[in-house]
């Protein structure tokens, strides 16, 4: 079973989305995609057993704290950001 | 062959089964495998169904709410929601708003590929929203065919890339860089904002230099603040109403102000209904989208969701939703002083545009520009609708409708021309339009050719 990148964002439609397919393609950058994949959702529907790592933006960091594992990104556009916090994440 | 060619046209004049097709063949040109091709057609028609069953909570809870308004106040009373209004349309609009879609992003791919203009429209649901509101106008005043499709998907492509361009002079400024435009429904309001942000904003301080309450962050929660705002609406509107008319005529007895909360619930309960069914749609097709658009126009400019740039100024945010909300209330008495349909303040319009707006009012003018902004834009989104009302048809006297800036602007525009010059002059005008913007980008790319040549000379 891969383990799950989860991006959150307030309506699971737009930033989250977008994020999401950041994710995958920095997985596939760092040829970790057998071991990981990413999704989405929105806050709403999200539970801290979704998913291993979640990703938010700084704005929603306040309402999305009670996840674990949580990205939190100053821009939600910055690939260099999110690149750097997932090697951290996954220990790499 | 009768029977088979009738059972052929049955099939596709389903909306869920038209998705399911075009899903399917975007996964076939991405020589997808065989268990993700089921997989996701099946979701993208599940998440259909689901809009168009939610359409049914929707209106069961927003019919008593204009049945109450109407004997309160005496006049006429509109929620805007998207969601709503959308569910609503797709019963009788649902196939024209499935193919003018998928066009419509065919036609964004093409035009950003023969202009300068290389702003791909990723925000899905928009894009959706957008291909039912132009198939309501075109469909109610006589359009039909390959000609409706055409007309829509023409409009409908050249919002997907004008609205982007507009607003990313000051795109720039807020992110730094040129390599993401923001796609949206309000992109009109957040380019006025940006100018009255010049205008207004001469040494105003950033909004982010100021001290503002988190605490009405929550309001990002779509579903927490149309629950709440709906609930004080169906309650004041049984108030005014009063508690004999409710209970004799529409809540079977039961108590009026409970009878109200349960409906103002049960209406949040379908908008959380659609947003789960347009997400499912929208996960099989968007990133099929993204991925033929980067192949066939290079150089492309993602066009994304607002709240990307939220995190960029979280205090205009907050701000902006607040000018923009009493601009919205202001607006709302005049209209009712001048006796016109009263557009209800909606939290969820006044919430992500006036933020947006005041986002960027900020970057250009500071506190004044950011609350200034989102002020006008609480204004434009609550006078426009009732221009727009007229040229929607029958869902024109539905209780919700669309309120977005570039949403009412586009539906006037399309509604009005079509009404003065007909149906066929409408496409002759957008066709019109698409041809100045090649022309121009042939002119500016000739004059930077001649400056560099120019420059070489020297």
């Amino acid at each position: 079973m891969k383990k799950i990148i989860m991006a959150v964002c307030g309506s699971g439609l737009g930033s989250s989305f977008m994020v999401e397919m950041n994710v995958t393609e920095i997985l596939k950058e760092l040829g970790v995609t057998d071991q990981y994949e990413g999704c989405h959702t929105s806050l709403a529907d999200v539970t801290g057993m979704d998913a291993d790592i979640f990703v938010t933006g700084l704005d929603l960091a306040d309402s999305a704290s009670h996840l674990p594992n949580l990205i939190v990104l100053n821009s939600l556009l910055d690939k260099d950001e999110l690149r750097e916090k997932i090697k951290e994440k996954i220990n790499l | 062959m009768n029977g088979i060619l009738k059972v052929f046209v049955d099939f596709l004049s389903q909306p869920a089964i038209i998705i399911g097709v075009i899903v399917l063949v975007g996964l076939l040109l991405q020589k997808k495998s065989v268990d993700v091709i089921i997989k996701s057609t099946l979701k993208a028609m599940v998440g259909f169904v689901v809009i168009q069953a939610a359409a049914g909570v929707i209106v069961g809870s927003l019919n008593p709410f204009g049945i109450m308004f109407q004997q309160g106040f005496h006049i006429s009373g509109v929620i805007p929601n998207n969601e709503a209004v959308v569910a609503m349309a797709l019963k009788e609009y649902g196939t024209p708003t499935a193919l003018i879609m998928t066009f419509g992003m065919i036609a964004n791919i093409f035009i950003a590929r023969v202009t300068k203009y290389k702003y791909i429209f990723l925000t899905g649901h928009i894009t959706l929203y957008l291909a039912c509101m132009i198939s309501v106008i075109l469909v109610s005043s006589g359009m039909t065919g390959i000609h409706l499709i055409f007309t829509g998907s023409l409009a409908l492509g050249l919002i997907m890339v004008i609205s982007p361009a507009i607003q990313q002079p000051f795109m720039k400024k807020i992110t730094g860089n040129d390599s993401v435009a923001l796609g949206h429904s309000g992109g009109a309001s957040y380019a006025l904002a940006g100018y009255i942000g010049k205008i207004v904003g001469k040494g105003s301080k950033s909004t982010e230099e100021m001290n503002v309450p988190k605490s009405l962050g929550f309001l990002r929660d779509s579903v927490v603040s149309i629950s709440l705002t709906m609930a004080i609406l169906y309650i004041i509107v049984a108030i005014a109403a009063g508690k004999e008319f409710v209970e004799t005529n529409i809540s079977s007895g039961n108590n009026f102000i409970v009878y109200a909360l349960i409906q103002a619930l049960t209406f949040s309960a379908g908008f959380i209904l659609i947003q789960n069914g347009v997400r499912l749609v929208l996960n099989e097709i968007v990133p099929a989208f993204k991925g033929i658009s980067s192949k066939l126009v290079p150089n492309s400019k993602p066009a994304l969701d607002c709240p990307i740039i939220f995190p960029y100024a979280p205090n205009a945010v907050i701000i902006g939703f607040i000018s923009s909300f009493v601009g919205g209330i202001v607006s709302m008495f005049v209209l009712g002083a001048m006796g016109l349909v009263i557009i209800i303040p909606g939290v969820v319009p006044h919430f992500f545009l006036g933020a947006t707006s005041a986002v960027f009012g900020n970057s250009t003018g500071g506190r004044r520009g950011a609350i200034v902004g989102s002020f006008v834009n609480g204004i434009i989104i609550s006078f426009l609708p009732v221009a727009l009302l007229p040229v929607l048809g029958n869902l024109g006297i539905a209780n919700s409708t669309f309120s977005d800036t570039d949403f009412a602007l586009s539906g006037i525009f399309l509604g009005k021309v079509q009404g003065f010059i007909g149906g066929v002059g409408l496409t002759g005008v957008l066709i019109g339009i698409l041809a100045i913007m090649v022309i121009w980008t042939v002119v500016t790319k000739n004059k930077k050719v001649d400056d560099s040549a120019q420059a070489e000379v020297d």
